[in-house]
């Protein structure tokens, strides 16, 4: 299987504490994993430094079918090679209607003269109408988002990260904060969105884990613990130990 | 132009009706072309204040939609009126000194006759060299295309360095102080080029209009203060209306989002950075002319934070309050400071209003931000909410 996105040997030093250490990861294009670990166990960094948000102090993240380097892109570069992500804390435009959420999210040209000349054609519409369909906002398009539920929220978020059209979505704790019902939701969003792309989903949950049915990778102390299906890693001695056994 | 981007943008319309109708009501009245209830000293005033709402709407731009305090926006207001104040000063020098020149038995060589334009223009600051900057002096189209150029260049310069470094919230206020506080310190120098403090004078004068009676031209600046603030407007109602006012405001609430949407955040400050300082530019070119003279004073730091006091008070990120703040308190500024606002007496004390009106103004603008942080154009809101609310009640019955 070819890979989409790798890291390997990867550091990364705050103030002398190594939260990232030596850590190598691979995921395929059309894949879905999740990453587990106890609180601060870099996975939040992690994703800083997929995104460029983060630099390394050393290691290599190279990217899609021409292997490029990720290192040297800024943020808005690296999003527009294609990766998606959504945050811990869901963040939308909250003085913004979902419907411009959306529209700003949709995958079109980013330079500022061609967003200042930028008219929505039908086609846009369309597919506003189509991922706002998906997430179950049908009815809020023109409400303020800021008004809207927590849960609701989190799909916002995820409705403007399909928009992008990403090969790769991160998604940092999704079902944070969710009920049962809005969770069940948010897997089966999650589970469409992998048929076509890779996702990586970061989750404390395990029962959400188990529902996404996928491949598994533990983090701690910012390197890779196991990594396998659920309840191989579930039976580790280590994992059990570090992180189930508290 | 978006086909219905009146319609979905009442607050145009609106505006600019009551701007029309209010150019109108000035012109029937005013000195030079109507009843001459209103002199024409008068309609200087209001034709200064329409600049000070167009940089007032350029403010909002930048920091009620974009998020950036700029706290230096008035130097590219300045930088305007100087660029246009070279050509007047030169131009008007050279008339005078061709005149006076015109009687001698020997025609004046064209060298006597710039040697005279120098020495009358550059004399105050003990020199009769022309500056390497006057080079253009001599024509009006080139030095009203630096009206927009040398505001919108500095703009670039200085954006790209601050934004490229990230530079954000209080630091880069900070920095922009500094650069209007820079500009100042080196116009105010004898050597700058530009007269040190004494700056340009006689620019109410327009070369070539001598024959026009002043109360004329007066309008003529009038008018021509009130078309840019309506253009203007028009521009900054269109910028905001769409995907792009989308993406400012975003900037503004959550910076590091709009980054990972793919948007390159320091390419649409930059750009919002720059184009407001050319309709700052713009601004001034139309104020001083109007105002008489520049010089390095209008730039000193405090002028441009009076500026970010005026969007505050009236509201930000919608741009009518910018004008209704620009209006209002500078209007009220003239008045106070203007010694014809009766002092108060409390018997033990005398409340002078010349010098009680900055703290006055000061104490508004922090009650503004603790507990009317929509300014003055919020009550709009209550307004058409409550017609809203009205419709909608009537819909119950
Ligand atoms: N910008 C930062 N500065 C200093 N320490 C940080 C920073 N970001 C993360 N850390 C530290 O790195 C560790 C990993 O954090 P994080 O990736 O957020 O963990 P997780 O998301 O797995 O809970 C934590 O100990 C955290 O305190
Ligand atoms: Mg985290």
């Amino acid at each position: 299987m070819s890979t989409l996105l790798e890291v390997s040997g990867v550091s990364v030093t705050f103030d002398g504490f190594r939260a990232i250490n030596n850590l190598s990861f691979q995921i395929g294009p059309a894949e879905m994993r999740a990453i587990i670990g106890p609180n601060g166990a870099g996975k939040t960094t992690f994703m800083d430094i997929v995104t460029g948000k983060t630099k390394p102090d050393e290691g290599r993240v190279i990217w899609g079918d021409e292997n490029v380097s990720l290192l040297k892109m800024s943020e808005a570069q690296i999003a527009r090679a294609g990766i998606g992500r959504k945050f811990q804390k869901p963040t939308v435009f909250e003085e913004q209607t979902v419907r411009a959420n959306l529209l700003m999210a949709l995958k079109h040209e980013r330079s500022p003269l061609q967003v200042l000349f930028f008219k929505a054609g039908p086609t846009d519409a369309e597919r506003v109408e189509e991922l706002a369909a998906e997430i179950g906002l049908t009815e809020q398009l023109e409400r303020i988002s800021g008004e809207l539920s927590h849960g609701q929220k989190q799909w916002l978020e995820i409705g403007m990260l399909l928009a992008q059209d990403p090969r790769l979505l991160l998604v940092d704790e999704p079902a944070a904060g969710m009920t049962p019902s809005e969770r069940e939701h948010t897997t089966s969003l999650l589970v469409q969105a992998a048929k076509t792309r890779a996702v990586v989903v970061v989750e404390h949950d395990m029962e959400f884990v188990r529902r996404l049915n996928c491949k598994v990778t533990v983090l701690h102390e910012g390197s890779v613990l196991a990594e396998g299906g659920l309840d191989h890693v579930t039976q580790n001695q280590k994992v059990i130990d570090v992180y189930l056994g508290r | 132009m978006q086909q219905g981007f009146l319609s979905k943008n009442p607050s145009v319309p609106v505006f600019l009706g009551i701007l029309a109708a209010f150019t109108l009501l000035i012109t029937l009245t005013a000195e030079g072309t109507g009843t001459g209830a209103v002199s024409a000293t008068f309609v200087k005033v209001l034709g200064r204040t329409l600049c000070l709402a167009l940089i007032a709407v350029a403010m909002d731009l930048v920091w009620g939609y974009t998020g950036i305090l700029s706290l230096g926006h008035f130097a590219f207001f300045g930088l305007g009126g100087y660029m246009i104040g070279m050509w007047l000063m030169y131009q008007r020098t050279r008339d005078i000194v061709v005149a006076s020149l015109a009687d001698t038995p020997i025609p004046a060589t064209e060298t006597e006759i710039n040697d005279a334009i120098g020495n009358q223009i550059f004399g105050v600051v003990g020199s009769s060299e022309f500056p390497a900057i006057w080079v253009f002096a001599d024509s009006l189209p080139i030095q009203l295309a630096l009206v927009v150029l040398v505001p919108g260049v500095l703009a670039l310069v200085f954006g790209w360095l601050a934004f490229r470094a990230r530079v954000t919230g209080v630091y880069l206020s900070i920095l922009t102080q500094a650069m209007t506080l820079a500009l100042a310190l080196y116009l105010f120098q004898n050597e700058s080029g530009l007269r040190g403090n004494n700056g340009l004078s006689g620019l109410q004068n327009i070369p070539g209009l001598e024959a026009v009676p002043p109360a004329t031209v007066t309008m003529w600046f009038f008018w021509a203060s009130a078309l840019a603030l309506g253009l203007g407007y028009l521009l900054a109602a269109w910028i905001v209306s769409g995907k792009f006012g989308s993406v400012i405001r975003g900037i503004r609430d959550n910076e590091a989002r709009v980054r990972f949407l793919g948007y390159s955040v320091e390419a649409y400050k930059l750009t919002v950075f720059t184009l407001t300082a050319c309709i700052a530019g713009v601004a001034g070119a139309l104020y001083y002319p109007q105002a008489g003279i520049v010089n390095p004073a209008e730039i000193a730091p405090i002028a441009s934070i009076y500026l970010a006091v005026w969007v505050a008070i009236g509201g930000r990120g919608r741009l009518y309050g910018a004008v209704i703040g620009a209006v209002v308190v500078s209007m009220l500024s003239t008045w106070f400071t203007g010694g014809r606002a009766p002092d108060i007496n409390l018997g033990f004390y005398t409340i002078k209003w010349v010098d009680w009106w900055q703290v006055a103004l000061g104490l508004s603008f922090v009650l503004v931000t603790l507990f009317a942080p929509k300014g003055i154009g919020g009550l709009v809101d209550i307004f058409t909410d409550r017609r809203k609310a009205g419709v909608a009640g009537e819909a119950g019955k």
